[in-house]
């Protein structure tokens, strides 16, 4: 089941997620598609309080994909009844669970199995898509020359639209002015971040780093030398440089 | 009508401020002008500014408006007035001067915006202050508050930052108006919790900041968007710790269960991302965690004193007919700045 709730406001993300989790069979994982980090954490805040498994991924910066797997129908209600009690002794039935089973055991080790085999959203899941004869290099952090405005423009579309290829490439290299999109700072932060996690090696040249004064402004990836760069590029089978 | 109301109420109110977190990396970058006659500024993390006029006067300064929190525009306008009355308050200052902030789509009923108008002008009436005009201009959405001048004698300037350690922490309004406000924007909260929110939010802090004036009050701030966490560890600000008792706390009685149904913030969360570092909670329910991230609209106050003026104080506030309460103490720094217990 996947509910689209990009453009919504929190609540409604959260409040639509639990609404469909209650109807949702047992096992059912609900795929929650949001547009921003906070209800990301919000859904996941949920998943955590209801004890109920989840998992999230990062598909862009406008668009993440929470999974939450349903348990028992009216689990999700039913447990949040029994929470009162033990909290602030304001102990209250809940009012708006009429799927409720009795049943409250056995949530969180099924729900752990039935996850494993449907293999749900999680980025571990998905299969490899990198090609890793392909290097990219950033050696600046404007793309082809002329106004720099444009060219750092033209850098930041690029890592993005590099996030959104069918084939990713098995390393990307930063040196010289290209070691700034890796620091603090930098815009495109987000995007090889999102790289790093599909399992692309960022590689920044340590001496830039230094040379810049950015030598602990390093965001992401790890820091490389010289003898790695060559060795990345005389091997690779192909080199993008934009 | 019926289309224009949902466009008049898209939950707003504090819930809409920006992150605290994002707020203070954009305000360190920008250069600081020292002044000697400015006695606090925006660096304080203080709720508005305070500028020395003469050695026994100075003016407070501050701005606040938002988006509707809730349906009625005249009770929208009585609400974002009495939240930006309230930084006023909080420095111990009196109101003189106010000037409305409006933004308004140009399509929509003008009779609404009038009754948005009246709400916050009654507001500022009732204040003592006059409202000597404003600046308006068209938007896709409604926003309103006020820019309000008040005044205030220079060594009587409540510090957000003051507090001392054995006071006592006093809140003089119901924590969860975010919530429930949430909870009404999805059709969900009661007509019992909506009157006390709305009864809370249009209360002006006034009455309150005239009670804790009268004793020796060492800091005082308002707690609005960024939650009573977030607003206390700016208070304690690195030198104090406190511990809050959680079944002291004032809160809209209906709000665990709206908490269990997930009527929850984005602000909320935010606020959570900030501190929750350097707060612990010791077997607190979800909801009381919840309650206290919420971000208030025009919240209470939330004021530092010693524990028997605290006692005496709190006997006065409960005369104003609003859930408040001595909600923990000062202590010595310990390893996290809130423990909730």
């Amino acid at each position: 089941m996947r509910l689209d709730e990009r453009g919504k406001q929190c609540p409604l993300p959260v409040i639509d997620a639990k609404k469909a989790l209650e109807k949702a069979e047992e096992g059912t994982v609900v795929e929650v598609v949001v547009d921003n980090e906070i209800a990301v954490q919000n859904l996941k805040k949920l998943a955590a309080h209801k004890g109920l498994e989840s998992t999230s991924q990062k598909v862009n910066d406008r668009e993440f994909i929470v999974g939450i797997k349903a348990s028992k129908k009216g689990e999700a209600a039913k447990s949040a009844a029994s929470s009162f009690r033990s909290g602030d002794g304001t102990a209250k039935e809940e009012p708006n669970s009429p799927n409720e089973t009795g049943n409250k055991g056995g949530g969180a080790g099924e729900a752990q199995a039935v996850l494993e085999e449907n293999g749900a959203a999680g980025i571990s899941c998905q299969p490899d898509t990198r090609d890793k004869g392909m290097t990219v290099v950033l050696s600046s952090g404007q793309m082809g020359q002329g106004d720099e405005a444009l060219g750092k423009l033209l850098m930041k579309g690029f890592l993005y639209a590099l996030t959104q290829q069918d084939k990713l490439p098995g390393t990307v290299l930063l040196y010289n002015g290209g070691a700034r999109l890796s620091c603090e700072g930098s815009d495109s932060l987000g995007d090889l971040k999102e790289l790093e996690a599909q399992g692309v090696e960022i590689l920044t040249c340590g001496t830039c780093l230094n040379h810049y004064g950015l030598g602990d402004k390093l965001a992401v990836g790890s820091v490389t030398n010289m003898y790695e760069i060559v060795e990345r590029m005389t091997e690779a089978k192909k080199i993008v440089q934009p | 009508m019926e289309p224009e109301k949902i466009v008049f109420c898209k939950g707003g109110g504090c819930t809409a401020k920006l992150g605290p977190g994002a707020l203070s990396r954009v305000l360190e970058k920008l250069p600081k002008t020292y002044d000697p006659n400015l006695l606090i500024g925006y660096d304080s993390s203080d709720d508005g500014a305070v500028y020395r006029l003469t050695d026994d006067l100075a003016i407070v300064q501050t701005l606040d408006f938002f988006p509707p929190m809730v349906e009625d525009p005249y009770i929208f306008g009585q609400i974002a007035a009495a939240n930006a009355l309230s930084d006023i308050y909080a420095m111990g200052g009196e109101v003189k001067t106010a000037l409305n902030i409006v933004c308004f789509p140009e399509a929509m009923d003008l009779n609404i915006l009038g009754q948005i108008l009246q709400g916050g002008s009654e507001k500022v009436r009732e204040a003592g202050g006059v409202l000597v005009g404003g600046h308006s201009i068209a938007d896709q959405d409604v926003k309103y508050g006020l820019s309000v001048t008040g005044v205030i004698h220079p060594g009587k300037v409540f510090a957000n930052n003051g507090c001392q350690e054995g006071d006592v922490l006093l809140l003089t309004k119901p924590l969860g108006v975010g919530i429930v406000c949430t909870a009404s924007r999805v059709g969900e909260a009661s007509s019992k919790a909506m009157e006390l929110a709305i009864r809370s939010m249009t209360t002006l802090n006034k009455y309150a900041s005239e009670i804790v004036k009268k004793y020796r009050t060492h800091g005082c701030t308002d707690v609005t968007g960024f939650g009573f966490l977030v607003h206390l560890c700016e208070m304690l600000g690195g030198t104090y710790s406190a511990l809050i008792e959680s079944e002291s706390i004032p809160f809209i009685p209906e709000c665990p269960d709206y908490v269990e149904e997930f009527y929850l913030t984005a602000a909320g969360q935010r606020n959570r991302n900030h501190v929750e570092d350097q707060v612990q909670f010791m077997g607190c329910s979800f909801a009381i965690e919840e309650i206290l991230y919420d971000a208030q609209t025009s919240g209470g106050l939330l004021a530092s004193m010693a524990e028997e003026d605290g006692k005496k104080a709190l006997e006065e506030l409960k005369g104003l007919g609003l859930p408040c309460n001595i909600v923990g103490k000062v202590v010595k720094r310990g390893e996290k700045t809130v423990t909730v217990r």
